[in-house]
């Protein structure tokens, strides 16, 4: 596996300037077109919605059960620690729960993708998640400013997460030399970052955002992240009495693997090369059929195996989750063809490709974005220019 | 108030910590989470029942007797609870009022379903019920009660399906012992229709003191009285109705005669009433404006169904519960605009309001913040 990873790394970290899917004369898409995209979009939406059912209720309580199991028997095998295979085993089982929980269940479930189902257990205002970020805070951070602001830069703080340079419209100073730092440390301590994320840091020392602002946020984290802390590294470890700190080091190792991983897939999401960013002057005051437009040309897939799907939460199909955020992930798969088909028909990029190629070229923009634009070469024209209302009624 | 409340725990403190315990080896998730996986009807904290016998008395009702978890607090005669079952994948809850004695040895709960042609709850487990079923339950909830004392008199009305909180209170009374004129005054149409025939007859053979009346209005002969309620009625079964309590449960139509009866004869304040059929009434004078979901930045025309109703047709799933106005579940704040209440026919113009989403209707253009 290793050896697989470092055979295709070289070939995909280095060409930078994959830009298959950008061709040269960008595609220009009519205030009609956008609209007429829109309709067949909200026409795909309520197909969709129609058939939700016993099957999602059946699909969501396996994935749960199966969740479950794995986290149990991860903790189970902390216990062995003086049988290694079972041990590193149990790591990896309890790693493997904790994406689960975080990706296709926490995710999906907080985003109301199961609220239809009036399970009180499974309802987004009240579903918490194994990791130390609230979810109340989360849900503001991302379902609120980075689903309904996606790729607008200067207003989705999704775009370097207030401390990375992932777009050449932010500007650069010297700070950015240390990017592909920031970003290491960021995929290590991933749930630290999503935590404090919604604390708007840059902000805070620009003088935007006052103590009274930021004291209840501390205070909510400090609960929620003492809660986890306490589980994974005092009561769960103390409970296997002489292995306490074989257990303290497999937890961690496993939050380290949901760090890793979620990190990856998350950044694969809107950072590979191809994907548009938008300014907050062209944004203001869009329909509806302008958003879909935006939420496609702002994301990207990964392609991989059904399992591959499952464990990436269905994040894989970001075009699609950023579609429709609150359907059932699960079902983007289905809905996948339908939406493809519609980008070809329009002539609009659905930017898609392995998960090495995906996260090799995020790494690249990581790497190219901490120098300033004057070394690197200005940036790549727009692949699709949207016409909107403002210039069409004129 | 009841008797099936568990003595405190004397050892309660440790078990506390113990559960804490696990708790927190759980945390994020509660540990009824993990323990439904394995058998929903053991819980730490949730309340479920099982249901664990099933009678079918008449065509078209169904007996469940169901077994609640540790949890269960009892009931006061009158009260209901929700009951919730998955129906395509979706958790469905309506109130019942449970027909048992508050009393009941066994701690369980007996309710009585009657199937209605759209109730789609009530289709549901007329069937699907089975031995083993396993619903969610909530506590008992209600102010249609027995007062403390109990009434030096008592006359029970009920119509229909309303037999059961009614029938309810008389099983509990009589397991008080108690002593006093008694009327159970029930309407149905044939006596093919009445759910606890059987029981009644029986109530009425070994208590001196209780007067069991069937009134039938879709049949001529048999039984005790003839057409819908009105004094005469009244007259020969509870000549002593003044000087009653009286609890009433039916249909509109009885509940409207009754009220109205009540009311011309200066006796309101003795009458105690529990409506548990659901308003349909649309206010067909005011079908205007647009109804905005602010929460979920979502609008609709104003079609004259409840703002639920129509706040499910826009796509939203609202928290319900008896979606006849008694549970509170789906309680919401209406941010702007006039609402009616086609329980009581008041409107509300008040912003920032708490509005019950089941038996309000949009007057113009409003705005919920769900």
């Amino acid at each position: 596996m290793l050896g697989t990873i470092l055979s295709i790394l070289p070939t995909t970290v280095l060409p930078f300037r994959r830009n298959e899917s950008v061709p040269d004369q960008p595609t220009v898409l009519t205030f009609e077109q956008v609209e007429e995209l829109g309709r067949e979009l909200d026409d795909l939406r309520a197909r969709t919605v129609a058939k939700l059912g016993d099957e999602d209720r059946e699909y969501i309580y396996k994935i749960i059960k199966a969740q479950r199991g794995l986290e149990i028997t991860g903790r189970a095998l902390m216990y062995l620690p003086f049988l290694p295979p079972a041990w590193l085993a149990g790591v990896g089982a309890l790693g493997v729960a904790k994406i689960l929980d975080n990706m296709e269940i926490g995710h999906n479930v907080m985003h109301g993708q199961y609220d239809w189902m009036r399970e009180p257990g499974l309802n987004s205002q009240v579903f918490e998640w194994d990791t130390v970020c609230p979810a109340e805070q989360w849900k503001h951070s991302h379902n609120y400013m980075h689903h309904t602001f996606t790729n607008i830069v200067g207003m989705d703080r999704d775009i370097g997460y207030g401390i990375l340079r992932m777009d050449q419209d932010q500007k650069w100073n010297p700070y950015y030399l240390g990017n592909p730092v920031y970003a290491f440390l960021l995929m290590t301590f991933f749930e630290w970052g999503v935590m404090l994320h919604d604390l708007e840091t840059e902000n805070i020392v620009a003088g935007k955002r006052k103590w009274h602002d930021v004291k209840p946020l501390l205070q909510g984290m400090w609960r929620k992240a003492g809660k986890q802390a306490l589980k994974d590294y005092v009561i769960l470890p103390a409970l296997t009495g002489p292995f306490f700190v074989s257990t303290v080091v497999g937890n961690v190792a496993a939050n380290l693997i949901r760090n890793v991983w979620s990190y990856s897939i998350i950044f694969c999401g809107h950072f590979p090369t191809g994907v548009q960013t938008f300014s907050q002057e062209e944004t203001a005051e869009e329909t509806r059929g302008e958003w879909y437009v935006r939420q496609m040309l702002g994301s990207a897939n990964i392609e991989g195996s059904p399992l591959f799907h499952i464990m990436s939460g269905n994040l894989s199909h970001q075009i699609e989750h950023h579609l429709f955020p609150d359907l059932p992930a699960h079902r983007y798969p289905q809905i996948a063809p339908e939406v493809k088909a519609l980008c070809e028909k329009y002539d609009l990029p659905y930017n898609t490709g392995g998960f090495f190629h995906q996260i090799g070229t995020v790494w690249g923009k990581i790497f190219k974005l901490a120098l300033p634009n004057s070394l690197t070469g200005s940036a790549a024209p727009a692949g699709v220019i949207v016409e909107r209302k403002k210039t069409s009624a004129a | 108030m009841t008797l099936q409340e568990r003595p405190s725990r004397t050892s309660g403190s440790r078990k506390f910590s113990l559960l804490s315990l696990f708790e927190a080896m759980a945390t994020p998730h509660a540990l009824d989470r993990y323990l439904e996986l394995v058998d929903p009807m053991t819980t730490v904290r949730d309340l479920r029942g099982e249901v664990t016998e099933i009678h079918r008395s008449t065509e078209d009702s169904l007996t469940l007797v169901i077994r609640p978890t540790r949890q269960w607090k009892g009931f006061d005669a009158g009260q209901f609870v929700q009951i919730g079952v998955v129906i395509d994948g979706v958790r469905h809850t309506r109130c019942y009022s449970p027909a048992c004695s508050q009393y009941r040895r066994d701690g369980r709960i007996e309710l009585t379903i009657k199937a209605h042609p759209e109730g789609l709850v009530s289709r549901y487990l007329h069937k699907n019920a089975h031995i083993g079923l396993v619903v969610s339950l909530s506590q008992a909830d209600g102010t249609f009660r027995l007062p403390t004392p109990r009434p030096a008199k008592t006359l029970l009305i009920s119509g229909g399906s309303g037999i059961t909180p009614v029938l309810s209170m008389l099983r509990s009374l009589l397991d008080e012992g108690y002593g006093s004129d008694l009327t159970f005054l029930h309407y149905a149409f044939t006596e093919n229709d009445v759910a606890y025939k059987k029981d009644l007859e029986k109530i009425a053979a070994e208590h001196e003191n209780v007067n069991i009346v069937f009134a039938y209005t879709e049949q001529k002969t048999g039984g005790d009285l003839h057409g819908f309620f009105g004094r005469e009625h009244l007259d020969a079964v509870a000549p002593w109705f003044a000087d009653a309590d009286t609890f009433l449960c039916g249909p509109p139509g009885l509940m409207k005669g009754v009220t109205s009866f009540f009311e011309d004869a200066g006796l309101s304040e003795r009458l105690h009433l529990e409506e548990f059929t659901p308003s349909f009434a649309t206010v067909s004078d005011d079908v205007t404006g647009t109804t905005t979901f602010s929460g979920s930045d979502v609008s609709s025309e104003n079609d004259g169904e409840t703002l639920l109703e129509q706040a499910e047709a826009a796509g939203l799933s609202p928290a319900n519960g008896c979606r006849m106005g008694i549970c509170f579940t789906c309680t919401s704040v209406k941010k702007s605009g006039c609402t009616k209440n086609i329980k009581t026919g008041e409107t509300d113009t008040e912003s920032d309001k708490k509005i019950q989403l089941c038996v309000s209707v949009a007057v113009g253009d409003v705005d919920i913040d769900i």
